[in-house]
């Protein structure tokens, strides 16, 4: 035996405050614990010893044993303990902001613009755009709105400075329905397109009147197309945008490039139908204006009307967009101001 | 069109609510954009009988008037010039609520002495009732009105405010919204009487009529009331008027305007003895002729005006307005009634052109019946014998050249089917045409043969009808389907798709995307574009702009982004970068403009710190361009910057921006006499703008994978002195064009005391690779050797020591 068991036990234990990590304790745990501690070892070591040698020294380095098992497992806890108080110290305030990192948004009308026209591709439409300074001929013309037309008057105009022939041929469009034409003229049935785009309106602006607006138009035709699948189409359209518990309803109206021609509107969501300002106390709201593409113009593209039906819709985005965020000036949109934008 | 509900009942009974009514009639296209009522407030006021006018004891202007409300009798002061015994009046108790005469306001009756006299209540203007702003003396009841019974009761009225569209000018009338309702409801419709006994000598041979224009005048109807006496129209006829918007003027006028909101055609009374020699000419008005109007404006009359003549001169402007001269007054005694029909676009275009816009051109330009002048003008005289004592001469002058046909539309089943997407049982289908006025025939086995009642200018093909069936059954009828069939070939659309996905880059970036007017001023586009630019390119004007702001469609987008800037950099000193995309319009000739896809970005202020403080330098050239650089990797466009000049930017301070030696746009700090014409003074402003349409061909697609080589890369720095003016970017290109070179990337830019004058030093940070093997020290060092030899021949460079 080249140590006594209280030598064993002043090392072990003066070696057991110096472990300060895992690392060490585990160490320490190896060499006066582990199967070649120098304990271990006497204790392997008893049977060579004389019985009543054997008894007592076994005993005492038992209980050395159980002594030195104990105070790793104190030494042990101390430690962790230790490690929570540190980490403790070194807490942080969850609750401050990160550093800024810069914000920029997409416009609110660019936002809703993109909602929608993303319902409609999810149809099967497809989006295309027309030009925004446009001839006579598309934007009234040939949508069966002739000059010295009564329904001219549903859509005052900005009209470029150009004239031919005595007349003006050119004009700030008023509707994307041009694109109507131009599309038709281009590509042969099936057609499934939706154009946004920039429209202008010889207009004075107010809460609710914008000379500018961003409009979106639609456009299907193939065989078999009803004012049912119009009614359907429109229906899914008003649900995506504007929630499914939201009820449409369906009114005649008129547009000289349509018949039949319809509005839709859906259940005014402010009054639940009770009646407001924002519905005019009629419970509804107007959405859009839709119907089936008139079939003189689907021969005046070259397609037969008597094989082929569509359908079409123009809104106007701001609205909206108006509705969907609670905005109740038109004319903010176009403000940009960053304390509006920034809200969105 | 104002719809009053009592009027109405007189050609229809109405059987639903009037709420529900108008949602009816909305639904089914006529819209009723408000239902207004009044006499809701009118508690406290009574029919009362002036029994007893006496002078006021102490006020020459002020008179008694004693007023029976049935049971009991009210004195009162009243100061109205038109009260008189025997008349009916609204009275008014102590009590009553009442608009103000003076001050517009209501206000509640108080007992009061006025000069020393009780006033037990008041006799009412149609000011103090709320019904017009007239309150020049009482309003007088119709004779047959109800002593003691609640003035709304007798006078309140619902009204129904229409929005009605262009294609439907028969519903601009009472007997229109009462065929529309007896559509709806399934009631029957009351025609007015027509029918009037003629004891006149015959019109012929006194009027002559003479359509010299046909094609502006299908039909001209005249016929001639002898003896009239003018006078105020009954009450009953004023209170119909004033409830529908018309003034009542005297009863010949009050007849003619009566009949046009009755039937919707509009006519037209002349003082026949004015007419010289009894002619009537329909023609187009000649050069130099002018008219004075009824509304007292002298107009000089355009060659193509269709105008009312008599033997010698013009005396009404067809279909729009009459003239002074042979104007109804109080001496007229024989009347010259026209009731015609005239081309709707020339009655549009006179009106126009003259800005004269009237109730009968507003019908007119619609296109109305040509069978209506007939029976408006025997309605018309009809009223005019009875109300306003005169003898109707015999017959009419009726000049119809090319009668009408009738409009007959065949509509198969099958169309309608396949239109609505259901079907219908052919009983309903004629069930609704019949009650909307048409005469509809099924011919088996799949054919309805459609007779378009005359007012129906609006219906001329099968679609029309089956838009006349869905209306009326409703579209709620219909059934909601999806739509099916083959899907069209998608075809990409790049351009849309560049602009999307550089939005979208550039506010992930930290902009704000801002959408701003196309139309701007020649003074803001004046501020960013050398004079030369805008002489040799002037942009496209607007002819009738809303205001000179804006009035051309702007060529770029500058004037409008530092515009808005300006207005957000009042608030706020932190940075702010704005963005747009939209399109800008380069004129080209006898064409539509060219529309160039444009971004646009504005930068100024500061960089928040941790704290959102703005710190640090303020935002100038390469803070903008760092925006492009981001945009262009992300792109995959390799994009290149060369110093250039441009007027709106600060020289030595600005960069072409090109791809492939093509220039795409500019990016710079703004000029400080630009910032200041925007008010941008504090802090620099950095700007770029980039032409999208120049930059689509660049954009990559899809971009190919590089395998990275396996073999360790070698790096090292090479700090180079070079003339102060090379660009960093031709000595990088060096660099990165040397075989073995994985990349250069520059991190420091020096110049100051270490370097000699006019150099600066400029280190890189070299990355070498080779793809097949582990580079050695000698194959680097021989690779630098060569990179430094032809720096120093190319640019005169020396490695820094």
């Amino acid at each position: 035996m080249s140590e006594s068991l209280s030598e064993i036990e002043s090392r072990a234990l003066r070696e057991l405050v110096a472990a300060s990590g895992d690392e060490a304790l585990e160490a320490w745990r190896v060499a006066h614990l582990g199967r070649r501690s120098p304990l271990t070892l006497l204790l392997r070591g008893l049977a060579a010893l004389p019985l009543d040698e054997r008894k007592s020294v076994g005993a005492a380095a038992n209980r050395l044993k159980q002594r030195l098992e104990s105070a790793f497992e104190a030494r042990k806890e101390e430690l962790a303990h230790s490690l929570t108080e540190a980490l403790a110290a070194d807490r942080i305030d969850v609750t401050l902001p990160g550093p800024p990192l810069p914000a920029g948004r997409l416009h609110p009308t660019t936002q809703t613009l993109r909602d929608v026209l993303d319902c409609f591709v999810s149809m099967g439409f497809q989006v295309v755009e027309g030009p925004e300074v446009e001839w006579d001929r598309y934007n009234f013309e040939a949508l069966r709105i002739p000059r010295d037309h009564p329904a001219r008057d549903m859509w005052d105009t900005l009209w470029i400075d150009y004239e031919r022939d005595g007349e003006r041929p050119m004009l700030l469009r008023t509707h994307t329905s041009p694109m109507q034409v131009r599309v038709m003229e281009q590509t042969e049935p099936p057609i499934r397109v939706v154009v946004p785009g920039r429209c202008y309106r010889y207009e004075a602006t107010d809460p609710t009147h914008e000379w500018m607006m961003v409009q979106v138009e639609g456009l299907a035709v193939d065989e078999g197309i009803s004012l049912s699948d119009l009614k359907g189409t429109l229906t899914d359209f008003a649900h995506r945008i504007f929630g499914p518990e939201r009820r449409t309803a369906f009114r005649c109206d008129y547009f000289p490039f349509v018949e039949p021609g319809m509005e839709l509107r859906i259940d005014c969501f402010l009054c639940g139908g009770e009646g407001c300002r924002t519905c005019s106390r009629t419970g509804w709201i107007e959405i859009l204006g839709a119907g089936m593409v008139h079939p003189e113009i689907l021969q005046s593209v070259g397609y037969d009307p008597e094989r082929y039906t569509g359908l079409a819709f123009g809104m106007g985005i701001e609205r909206i967009a108006m509705l969907r965020h609670g905005i109740e000036d038109i004319r903010l949109l176009y403000a940009n101001d960053l304390r509006f934008l920034a809200q969105f | 069109m104002r719809v009053p509900l009592k009027w109405l009942s007189e050609y229809v009974d109405l059987t639903l609510d009037p709420v529900e009514l108008a949602r009816r009639l909305t639904i089914a296209g006529a819209e009723v954009g408000e239902v207004i009522t009044t006499g809701g407030d009118w508690s406290g006021v009574t029919v009362g009988r002036v029994v007893d006018v006496s002078r006021h004891p102490s006020a020459d202007r002020l008179v008694l008037a004693t007023v029976d409300v049935g049971g009991e009798q009210h004195t009162v002061v009243c100061g109205a010039p038109n009260v008189a015994a025997g008349q009916k009046v609204p009275f008014a108790r102590v009590g009553a609520t009442l608009i103000d005469g003076h001050t517009g306001k209501p206000t509640v009756l108080k007992p009061a002495v006025i000069r020393g006299v009780e006033s037990a209540g008041m006799v009412c203007s149609e000011k103090e009732l709320g019904l017009s702003d007239y309150h020049e003396g009482i309003l007088v009841l119709a004779d047959d009105a109800p002593v003691g019974v609640p003035l709304s009761a007798y006078l309140g009225e619902t009204v129904f405010d229409m929005d009605l569209t262009p294609n439907r000018p028969d519903l601009l009338s009472m007997v229109g919204i009462a065929r529309e309702v007896a559509a709806l409801t399934g009631a029957p419709v009351r025609e007015p009487s027509v029918q009037y006994a003629a004891r006149g000598k015959p019109i012929k041979g006194r009027v002559e009529v003479e359509i010299a224009d046909p094609d502006l005048c299908p039909r001209y109807v005249a016929a001639l009331i002898e003896g009239v006496k003018i006078g105020d129209s009954p009450p009953w006829m004023q209170e119909r008027l004033t409830a529908a918007g018309l003034r009542p003027i005297n009863n010949v006028v009050d007849v003619t305007n009566y009949v046009m909101l009755e039937l919707g055609q509009p006519l037209h009374a002349f003082d026949f003895t004015r007419l010289r020699k009894g002619r009537i000419v329909i023609r187009r008005a000649r050069p130099g002729e002018t008219l004075l109007l009824l509304d007292g404006t002298e107009q000089k009359l355009r060659e193509g005006m269709l105008v009312i003549a008599d033997a010698e001169v013009p005396v009404a402007l067809a279909g729009v307005m009459g003239g002074r001269d042979s104007e109804i007054d109080e001496k007229t005694s024989t009347v010259l009634l026209e009731s015609a029909n005239f081309n709707g676009p020339s009655i549009r275009r006179t009106a126009a052109a003259l800005k004269v816009r009237t109730d009968a051109s507003l019908r007119f330009e619609k296109g109305l019946s040509p069978e209506l002048p007939a029976i408006a003008a025997q309605r018309a005289v009809k009223l005019m014998v009875e109300l306003c004592g005169g003898k109707a001469a015999e017959g009419i002058i009726d000049v119809y050249p090319q009668r009408r046909k009738d409009v007959r539309v065949t509509l198969t089943q099958e169309r309608l089917h396949k239109l609505l997407g259901r079907e219908l049982p052919t009983a309903e289908v004629r069930q609704v045409l019949n009650r909307l006025g048409f005469t509809c025939r099924w011919t088996p086995p799949n054919r309805y043969v459609v007779r378009v009642p005359h007012w129906r200018t609006d219906v001329a093909i099968a679609d029309d009808v089956v838009e006349e069936v869905a209306r009326v059954i409703g579209y709620d009828q219909l059934p909601t389907t999806r739509l099916r069939g083959q899907l069209p070939e998608a075809t990409p659309q790049p351009r849309r798709t560049l602009r999307s996905k550089v939005a979208e880059l550039l506010a992930a970036a930290g902009m704000q995307e801002v959408i701003t007017y196309s139309l701007t001023s020649l003074e803001a586009l004046a501020k960013v574009l050398p004079p030369e630019e805008l002489a040799i390119h002037p942009p496209l004007r607007v002819a009738n702009p809303l205001s000179q702001e804006h009035e051309y469609a702007r060529t770029t987008l500058r004037a409008s982004l530092l515009r808005t800037l300006a207005e957000n950099v009042r608030h706020r000193v932190d940075l702010t970068a704005l963005f747009e995309t939209a399109r800008v319009y380069l004129p080209r000739p006898d064409d539509l403009p060219e529309e160039m896809e444009t971004v646009g970005a504005v930068i100024t202020g500061r960089a928040p710190d941790r704290w959102g403080v703005p710190s640090g330098e303020p935002a100038a050239f390469y803070e903008a361009k760092a925006f492009l650089e981001l945009l262009f990797d992300r792109l995959g466009v390799p994009a290149e910057y060369s110093a250039d000049t441009d007027y709106a930017f600060l020289p030595g301070r600005t960069a072409a921006v090109a791809v492939d030696g093509q220039r795409v746009g500019v990016v710079g700090q703004v000029h400080p006499r630009v910032a200041a014409q925007f008010e941008l003074e504090a802090s620099p402003v950095a700007m770029f703008e980039l032409n999208l349409d120049a930059l689509l061909p660049y954009v990559a697609g899809v971009r190919h994978y590089q395998p990275f080589a396996p073999y360790p890369t070698v790096e090292e720095d090479m700090a180079l002195i070079v003339d102060k003016d090379t660009p960093a970017a031709r000595v990088r290109a060096l660099i990165q064009q040397a075989p073995l070179v994985r990349s250069a990337r520059l991190f420091d830019v020096y110049s100051g005391p270490q370097v000699p004058s006019g150099k600066k030093s400029l280190a890189f940070s070299v990355s070498y690779q080779a793809p097949d093997h582990t580079l050695t020290d000698e194959e680097v060092a021989r690779q630098r050797e060569r990179i430094l030899a032809r720096l120093r021949q190319e640019l005169g460079a020396e490695l820094r020591g």
